[in-house]
């Protein structure tokens, strides 16, 4: 089984990798498997975890015990109907006819995630990187060296400037344009960065592959 | 009622949402957990539609017989055996040792990693093709993606190991990403962030409709 | 001869010489291949000339076709792993900065680490996540693992397993539930996160093995957030890092350093800046360094060589089609 299993996987390895050569029938059904193995997979995970797991254990907790013989179980917590009952209406919009009615769920979920970004992204994405960007010069204490003062100069000018460049409210012009064009700039800077992360992201996974080719499949590294 | 009751809804949760947050005691926090379970699990109903729509979709191309029909056959065929031992097997599918997991490990985990990981060749390829210092934005851009590329390797160092160790490929690397990039990646975190805030904002106090559709 | 005929003929050269070597893998005539320090003096020369090649090409005004970059990639890639070339590797700050977090952390203190990841992306984050469980066992910490991927539990265990296998290791002793415990994967994202903020039992009832949390000696006296002295996330996407630093750190306070693939990291550094994160392993190269701070030979440190080549030869493309592009003069577009 071993054997087939690896065999298998460097198959499908191989297959996915000979789109470089052409698109082909190899890569086409590796392609047509993954898609569906991909569907299927999430459609078990997320019903034994958010729908067994969730909701059904929830509504009838498990009999459980400790392991000195104390029952703990939980509490059955009959609002969670609400949610199921949400589910649902989530699937009519395969109903012609009362698809209209998926649009409940969707609000919800439209809303919850509304209401936590509205916070999470104040705080967090906005409200600490200004805190974060305009720190004091010198250091709380006096006591920041010319590599951090320099570097603090650099983020609070390159924030502000990159900044200016996204507010399109006023035509960039003069100092303003200067502004935004020092903006570019940084931005300019900031994607070379991510695409250099990026290069080393993705070899890193092609790494992965061939180590499985020429390892775990070939056996040819020590 | 087809777009009241939806608005409603919206307002009510985000505005829970947010109140939980300045005040995390009864009743908000009691509805905090209800609806982040009510949204985990309409969540995987949501999972469910799209699945289910690609089958949906699939039979339809197998019984119309369009084009490649064969590739839906083997998407359908798929599914099918990843759902029906993902049932079978209950809810320990995931232990090691069980058909799910031997499907996850050898089939799905080689095809998504290779997915992802053939983009390295593209990544290359487009290098050598489309990445041309035409002015001095795009050569700025360059310039950071060589020197980060370098710096983060130990070659780097091994290049410009003649050099004072603070002006080696590491320390210039290492002072892009923590100076100018960060700032730039923060224009791009703010200007996000107050994007996200005002949209959701127009969304809950039902100003941004535009996720209900259109009609009634 | 047709195209359809040569491709065949390529196919069935792959699989006779993949079965050949399989047979004498399982066979035992096989051990693997390592290449003698000439021989890999030779293969870097030859890839150096071949480049050299494509520029003296390039510069004529024809650029080489788009799987002849391939095959440089791909080899650039595979042979390294088979050579034996030691690289001094310089570590960064952000990545000292975790090393020295969980340094100074007491013996017993309690870690969480979250495995925000599936083996996708295991290449990048399974050696961060094997060598930070090892430092955290050899300083006497008490490590908490769940995941808020399905998989990342699982990766979890399979790190754990990894690394028991070290002499070292072994000669610690560690036990479940006293030293270690995996609480498994809970479904919600940032809404666990935040509901582990007030209690950690109301999203772990159980662990990964079934075992109740109140019948784990290491959580159960865990009630939430402010009983972790150091947090550790290894993160591949959403949900990951920045979830947690939004809810965990800035709204409960919660110490925490990254690990992410080098994808996400360039946007980390935003969180690293304002002190919301303290330290971060970006990548592989996060991953060798930490490796490195932790005298650990693991597998970022052995894939590092792949790494480097496969970096200078994106470098070298760069050059080869800028320089073509300037001696055209930057009318043709090449």
């Amino acid at each position: 089984m071993e054997h087939f299993a690896l065999w298998l996987a460097a198959f499908l390895t191989l297959g996915i990798v000979s789109f470089l050569y052409k698109d082909n029938p190899w890569y086409k059904l590796c392609e047509a498997i993954f898609v569906g193995l991909s569907a299927g997979y999430w459609f078990v995970v997320l019903f034994w975890d958010n729908i067994y797991g969730k909701f059904w254990v929830g509504v009838f907790p498990l009999e459980e015990f400790d392991e000195a013989g104390r029952e703990i179980t939980a509490e059955p917590d009959y609002w969670l109907f609400v949610g199921a009952a949400l589910g649902i209406l989530m699937l009519m919009r395969l109903v012609p006819n009362i698809g209209w009615i998926s649009r409940w769920p969707l609000a919800f979920i439209v809303g919850s995630t509304a209401g936590l970004y509205l916070i999470n992204y104040f705080s967090s994405n906005m409200m600490r990187q200004v805190q974060g960007t305009i720190v004091p010069l010198f250091g709380a204490g006096y006591d920041a060296s010319a590599y951090a003062i320099v570097g603090n100069i650099v983020v609070a000018v390159g924030t502000f400037a990159g900044l200016v460049y996204f507010f399109f409210s006023k035509e960039h012009r003069g100092v303003f344009g200067g502004t935004a064009k020092v903006g570019v700039f940084f931005l300019m800077l900031t994607f070379g960065a991510s695409f250099g992360y990026t290069v080393m992201s993705r070899m890193s996974l092609l790494i992965g592959r061939m180590d499985f080719l020429l390892g775990d499949w070939l056996g040819m590294i020590k | 009622m087809r777009r009241e009751i939806p608005l409603l809804i919206t307002g009510i949760v985000g505005i829970v949402f947010v109140l939980q947050y300045f005040i995390p005691h009864f009743p908000f926090n009691r509805m905090n957990a209800w609806f982040s379970d009510w949204f985990s699990i309409v969540a995987a109903f949501a999972i469910w539609l799209g699945a289910l729509n690609l089958m949906k979709i699939s039979f339809q191309k197998v019984f119309r017989r369009k084009s490649d029909w064969g590739y839906a056959v083997v998407i359908i065929m798929s599914f099918l055996l990843m759902a029906v031992v993902g049932f079978a097997e209950g809810k320990g599918f995931r232990d090691q040792g069980t058909a799910f997991d031997w499907l996850f490990q050898f089939v799905y985990t080689p095809l998504s990693a290779t997915m992802f990981a053939i983009l390295a060749f593209f990544v290359a390829s487009a290098s050598y093709r489309a990445f041309r210092a035409r002015n001095f934005e795009a050569t700025l851009l360059l310039l950071a993606a060589f020197l980060v590329m370098l710096g983060r390797v130990p070659t780097g160092d091994v290049l410009t190991g003649f050099m004072p160790e603070g002006m080696r490929l590491s320390a210039v690397a290492s002072w892009i990403m923590n100076f100018p990039q960060t700032a730039g990646q923060r224009a791009i975190m703010i200007g996000i962030a107050l994007g996200l805030v005002s949209t959701s904002l127009r969304i809950i106090l039902g100003i941004e409709r535009s996720h209900l559709g259109g009609g009634d | 001869m047709s195209t359809r005929a040569k491709e065949l003929i390529t196919i069935a050269i792959i699989a006779v010489f993949s079965v050949v070597i399989y047979i004498l893998k399982i066979t035992g005539v096989m051990t693997g291949i390592e290449f003698s320090g000439t021989v890999s003096t030779i293969i870097i020369i030859a890839i150096f000339l071949a480049l050299l090649v494509i520029l003296i090409r390039t510069l004529r005004g024809h650029l080489v076709d788009r799987r002849t970059v391939f095959l440089f990639i791909a080899f650039s890639v595979a042979l390294p792993l088979l050579m034996n070339i030691s690289q001094k590797i310089t570590v960064s700050g952000e990545v000292e900065q975790v090393y020295n977090a969980v340094i100074d952390l007491q013996p017993g203190s309690r870690v969480l680490v979250s495995f925000d990841y599936d083996p996708a992306s295991a290449p990048e984050l399974q050696p961060m996540a094997e060598s930070f469980l090892r430092l955290c066992f050899m300083r006497d910490l008490k490590v908490i693992v769940m995941g808020l991927w399905p998989q990342g539990p699982q990766q979890a265990e399979l790190a754990m397993s990894t690394i028991l296998e070290d002499d070292e290791m072994k000669a610690k002793n560690i036990k479940y539930g006293i030293d270690y415990v995996n609480l498994g994967y809970q479904a919600g994202n940032e809404f666990v996160v935040q509901r582990m903020g007030s209690d950690f039992k109301s999203m772990f009832r159980k662990d990964y093995s079934g075992r109740a949390y109140d019948d784990l000696p290491l959580v159960k006296n865990v009630k939430n957030f402010s009983n972790i002295d150091y947090s550790f996330n290894l993160s591949a996407g959403y949900p990951g890092t920045q979830e947690w630093v939004q809810v965990a750190v800035d709204r409960y306070g919660l110490k925490m350093g990254g690990g992410n693939t080098a994808v996400q990291a360039p946007m980390m550094y935003t969180y690293l800046n304002a002190g919301q994160l303290e330290g971060l392993l970006g990548g592989m190269s996060g991953g060798a360094e930490f490796e490195y701070l932790a005298n650990f030979t693991g597998k970022a440190t052995k894939y590092m060589l792949s790494q480097s080549f496969a970096h200078m030869v994106v470098v070298a493309f760069i050059i080869i089609g800028n320089a073509a592009f300037f001696r055209s003069g930057r009318e043709k577009k090449l």
